[in-house]
């Protein structure tokens, strides 16, 4: 009885997901459009998630990958190259148009790679000093793309590239939309559906990657590194194989990113991005697939609905308070908010907390008895309370 | 070689403006384990504070000379940021003491984010001319030039260092820091409030802050929301640099930053034949940070670390 009753709700479910889009058309394209860049983010999120859910690994360089993934398809994809190098231009005479299912492929590999190589450095750090590490790595990337047009003009510099292919494969172009007598299905609309096909992949992979041993194994080092090591699970090869597969997801996704919009540039790459992705990570309900994607479609879809609320309140601002502002208002509360009111995410795994829950500590959110040490012990977590890394004595600041 | 002593000059003057904020950084690490994201947010509020009261000032009174001008907007903008680090860390760093390690990091970012918004709102997201309220006749040493406001800079950064080392290891305060910072629960069982000296952490680092965020908007002539960010994040840097929660090596590493960042960026054009310009010395403190983290994690005077962080 209960089966066929959450059978029949997984079926709602798909059908729905299925049909948003074409629902959101009749409301004009920039619906769909705020749909599938929700998807992207959601694809983004489950990669991180490998990284920071599964093994602990807070990684807030994230958004490297990305753009190299946009940046690979965006030089294959256009016609930048040829146009600034003449033996390019000697040897493929209309620029690379590469297929789809070449470019997918070689997104994720490179960002696997280039994951791992970035991952090797940082394997002894954990915790703040990895999260710290990341981020510069981040920034060391997105300085290099920012500034790569001289001598040689790699990647345009700050001016981005433009014109690129949007995405064809098999005779079908999604950029244009399809026209059946009366009924037209719009381009977004289209790469929603790809866009979609990739999240289910990447749901499918996250979960079995869960389950599977190497997921148990990403697990123990979260909990405990060292007893891991003890337990024969080669804690090295572990956390790199976290870093580069976190890291293709982010690569396919960048590719898609510069093939939906047409247009890369080092300002869809700065740090922020990489903090909304763990935002939206850590707000769903860190290590837990459900909330993760909630996390993704709530901060990512929810502020662009916002945007067509801030005409009034810009008006009644005197033109302080506009769109972007307000968006950026909105995250920001949201990141306090949720995390004040719970702090293990919005949905957080139902098993998280049971393995984590030692006898005789305080469960996590529970009052703690006014005048017990606990009231005044700030700074010592107990080794319960801690997700990635121990920081188990706070350190000297004696001169 | 009048570039080279040049380069020395900006890069202390640039490495003891790190240093300040630096200072902020490791305290509150070193007693709390949170990187303060919105330090540097406390930094943008103070200089724009300061914008803010220099620009009444000089409307409600023309006649005040610049340097007291420049004392009054400090000292408010000290306790404007000095207010704002108390709030914050009650509402957002306080309640989540004993929840999951990043919880606070996410309000320590969201903290970030809701204060530049907020700037936004209140100054508009333009940049400000900061006026230059000292002289600007330049001080010429063997070839290089000095300006006023560097000689304040380096001035005022030294005598807040003064005033922080003997705050740290000769007042009860500092000693109910210092023990706090080494094992909280027993700092409590001797009479200490743990809740109370964090909450000075705080105070005394949104001072640091205040004061690096008015000098590094009179040194370089502008104010505006996100001039927090970068300097934040590389502060942090040389924070891990010197050693995290060692507070002569939150100087050190903020001096040693600051030079190799202007010497780098001074002599990167030539030594790579034009191909890298100085564009690049934002990465300069990254690449510090990841060689140092690989080699030596514990910073140059921290202590042994690397697996508890």
């Amino acid at each position: 009885m209960k089966n066929s009753k959450n059978l029949a709700l997984y079926v709602l479910g798909v059908v729905a997901v299925l049909a948003l889009p074409i629902f959101l058309q009749s409301q004009g394209n920039a619906w769909v459009r705020i749909a599938d860049i929700a998807l992207l983010y959601v694809m983004l999120s489950l990669g991180l998630n490998i990284v920071v859910g599964y093994a602990g690994l807070l990684d807030l360089g994230y958004v490297a990958f990305f753009a190299v993934g946009a940046y690979l398809f965006a030089l294959m994809g256009s016609s930048h190259l040829s146009d600034t190098f003449p033996w390019f231009k000697a040897m493929f005479p209309n620029g690379l148009h590469t297929s789809l299912l070449i470019v997918i492929p070689l997104a994720l590999v490179v960002a696997g790679v280039l994951g791992v190589m970035l991952g090797a450095p940082t394997l002894k750090l954990r915790g703040d000093y990895l999260a710290i590490v990341t981020l510069g790595f981040g920034e060391i990337i997105r300085v290099f793309l920012n500034n790569l047009d001289q001598p040689i003009n790699i990647t345009n510099g700050p001016k981005g590239i433009t014109a690129i292919d949007s995405i064809k494969f098999w005779g079908l172009d999604l950029g244009k939309a399809w026209k059946f007598d009366s009924f037209t299905i719009s381009s977004v609309t289209l790469y929603y559906y790809l866009f979609l096909a990739l999240v289910v992949a990447t749901i499918i992979i996250s979960h079995r990657l869960q389950i599977s041993r190497i997921g148990r194994a990403w697990m123990a080092i979260r909990e405990d590194e060292i007893a891991a090591k003890a337990m024969g699970i080669n804690t090295r090869n572990m956390k790199l194989l976290a870093f580069g597969m976190g890291a293709s997801f982010g690569g396919v996704s960048g590719a898609m990113f510069a093939a939906f919009q047409g247009f890369v540039s080092p300002e869809s790459f700065s740090l922020m991005e990489s903090v909304m992705i763990v935002a939206m990570v850590v707000l769903g309900g860190i290590g837990h697939l459900p909330g993760v994607i909630l996390g993704a479609v709530l901060l990512a879809a929810l502020p662009e609905v916002l945007r067509y609320v801030a005409g009034p309140l810009q008006a009644m601002t005197d033109g302080r308070l506009d769109a972007s502002i307000l968006r950026q208002l909105f995250i920001a509360l949201a990141m306090i908010v949720i995390m004040l009111v719970r702090p293990r995410g919005l949905w957080p795994s139902p098993e998280h907390g049971k393995t984590l829950q030692r006898k005789g500590a305080a469960a996590p959110g529970a009052p703690v008895a006014p005048g017990s040490l606990q009231t005044h012990a700030p700074g010592i977590e107990t080794p319960a309370d801690e997700l990635p890394g121990a920081a188990s004595r706070p350190m000297s600041i004696n001169p | 070689m009048e570039i080279l002593l040049q380069q020395i000059i900006n890069g202390l003057v640039l490495g003891s403006m790190y240093a300040l904020i630096a200072l902020g950084y490791t305290m509150v690490y070193g007693i709390i384990n949170l990187i303060n994201f919105a330090h540097g947010e406390v930094l943008m509020v103070g200089a724009l504070t300061s914008w803010t009261i220099i620009g009444l000032m000089k409307e409600s009174m023309p006649g005040t000379p610049g340097w007291l001008v420049l004392i009054i907007a400090l000292i408010i903008a000290c306790i404007v940021a000095a207010t704002l680090n108390f709030v914050i860390e009650k509402v957002a760093y306080r309640p989540l003491r004993n929840s999951p390690k990043l919880a606070p990091l996410i309000t320590a970012i969201g903290m970030s984010i809701l204060l530049q918004t907020l700037a936004m709102i209140i100054w508009k997201p333009t940049n400000k001319a900061y006026p230059n309220l000292l002289s600007t006749t330049p001080i010429e040493v063997a070839g290089a030039v000095i300006s006023p406001t560097q000689v304040m800079i380096l001035s005022v950064t030294a005598f807040s260092l003064v005033v922080l080392m003997w705050l740290v290891n000769y007042t009860k305060l500092g000693r109910a820091m210092r023990a706090t910072a080494e094992n909280p629960r027993v700092a409590a069982l001797m009479g200490i409030r743990p809740d109370m000296v964090i909450s000075a952490t705080f105070i005394i680092g949104a001072v640091l802050a205040a004061i690096a965020g008015v000098m590094y908007a009179s040194n370089y002539g502008i104010a505006q929301h996100a001039m927090g960010f970068l300097p934040g994040l590389k502060a942090f840097t040389a924070a891990v640099f010197g050693g995290i929660g060692n507070l002569a090596g939150a100087v050190v590493g903020g001096i040693l930053l600051g030079l190799i960042e202007a010497i780098g960026s001074g002599y990167i054009g030539s030594i790579t034949g034009g191909v890298l310009g100085s564009n690049y010395s934002d990465i300069f403190a990254f690449i510090v940070l990841i060689v140092m983290l690989t080699l030596r994690p514990s910073g140059l005077l921290g202590e042994r670390v690397a697996d508890r962080a």
